[in-house]
């Protein structure tokens, strides 16, 4: 799709390694934030509900409870403000696009969690997206 | 005021409009426009920028107010194969020692060109002060259509007893329109083609240039398809 005059501009956006996750994991995301002059590392924790589109424009939501709200978060992958991802919690999920969690009330919000066998992660996993 | 006096009003205005647009031609190029995309800047700050590949265009004739009445330039952009051109184009291109273009568009000057026939012009002169442009193009075609796409009118609700009219323009009207009964009032809007006009984006914020592959990033929108022809201007009101 993209033209390869695009991926010209894009490339010196894009991260060297971009964290692997997938949906359904629970998640730290590490943000940078500046206040004034001071930088400080915040960490948005949360289950990643959707990941979307390709390249430089994709994203991923992270949705959480705060209080007893819900909040949604949606951040680009490729944001230098984005420093790191970590996986807290695997989630087994069967669908793309976690939004059913959003009606879910209690018990019933927590997905099954993700067990992998020891074989399976020997494999070294390779970043989602090529430079 | 006389129908006479309102002319003379309106030509004068179309005149002080005119000498606007006849502005010096600081920097302009004929590109095309290749795609939309983002760009990060300082502090993950992200920008919806369009990429269009500008020039380089060749100056294919220099026009003076001696020779022509007024001053203007005209540029050529992308090589046409020769055996499909006329020999009146491969001509006009000779004299500029080039051959001929698929693209030629004559920019008017205020005062006479300081480009030579033949000259190069690439993206390069936008580096320069720069920092606004206005991007004309032709949008994209959207056939015919109704009132709703075409202007924004609101249709009618969806229920309320409404049939088969949900996307109608409701009145055209009534019979004492403009006062003597005479019917729709001229200019009145309804459904018809809609795209495939030149359109300008004006003042767009010229992001970055990339001189080696010729390359204008521009923030915004542009008219048209990609792939569309575009011309690409320093911006009239905003420099």
């Amino acid at each position: 799709m993209s033209s390869p005059i695009l991926k010209l501009v894009e490339e010196k956006f894009y991260k060297r390694t971009v964290p692997t996750f997938h949906v359904g994991d629970t998640v730290d995301v590490l943000t940078r934030i500046v206040e004034g002059e001071k930088e400080r590392t915040q960490i948005f924790n949360g289950v990643v509900i959707a990941r979307r589109s390709t390249g430089i424009n994709e994203s991923f939501v992270v949705r959480r409870l705060v209080g007893n709200e819900g909040v949604e978060r949606k951040f680009l992958i490729h944001s230098p403000n984005v420093i790191d991802v970590k996986i807290k919690r695997r989630g087994k999920v069967r669908r793309a696009k976690l939004y059913f969690l959003r009606h879910r009330i209690g018990k019933a919000r927590k997905l099954r969690e993700l067990r992998i066998s020891k074989s399976k992660t020997a494999k070294p996993e390779l970043a989602a997206a090529a430079v | 005021m006389s129908v006479i006096a309102r002319k003379g009003v309106v030509q004068s205005l179309r005149q002080s409009f005119r000498s606007e647009w006849v502005e010096y031609m600081k920097a302009a190029l004929i590109g095309t426009k290749v795609g939309m995309t983002r760009v990060i800047g300082e502090g993950g700050a992200v920008t919806t920028v369009t990429v269009i590949k500008a020039g380089p265009c060749v100056v294919t004739q220099v026009k003076s107010c001696d020779s022509d009445g007024y001053d203007a330039v005209q540029l050529g952009f992308e090589n046409a194969k020769p055996h499909r051109s006329t020999m009146a184009l491969i001509g006009h291109a000779a004299k500029a020692k080039t051959g001929p273009k698929r693209f030629s568009r004559e920019f008017r000057l205020q005062e006479p060109a300081d480009v030579n026939l033949g000259e190069v012009l690439t993206v390069s002169q936008f580096a320069e002060d720069v920092s606004f442009v206005d991007v004309v193009g032709t949008t994209k075609g959207k056939g015919f259509a109704g009132t709703m796409k075409r202007h924004g009118y609101g249709g009618l609700t969806a229920s309320h007893g409404v049939e088969r009219k949900h996307r109608s323009p409701g009145s055209i009207g009534g019979a004492s329109n403009l006062g003597t009964g005479r019917g729709v009032k001229k200019g009145k809007k309804m459904s018809g083609h809609m795209g495939c006009v030149r359109r300008t984006a004006e003042a767009l914020k010229l992001v970055d240039i990339d001189t080696t592959n010729d390359l204008l990033i521009v923030a915004g929108s542009v008219p048209g398809p990609n792939g569309g022809s575009v011309i690409i201007q320093q911006s009239k009101k905003r420099g």
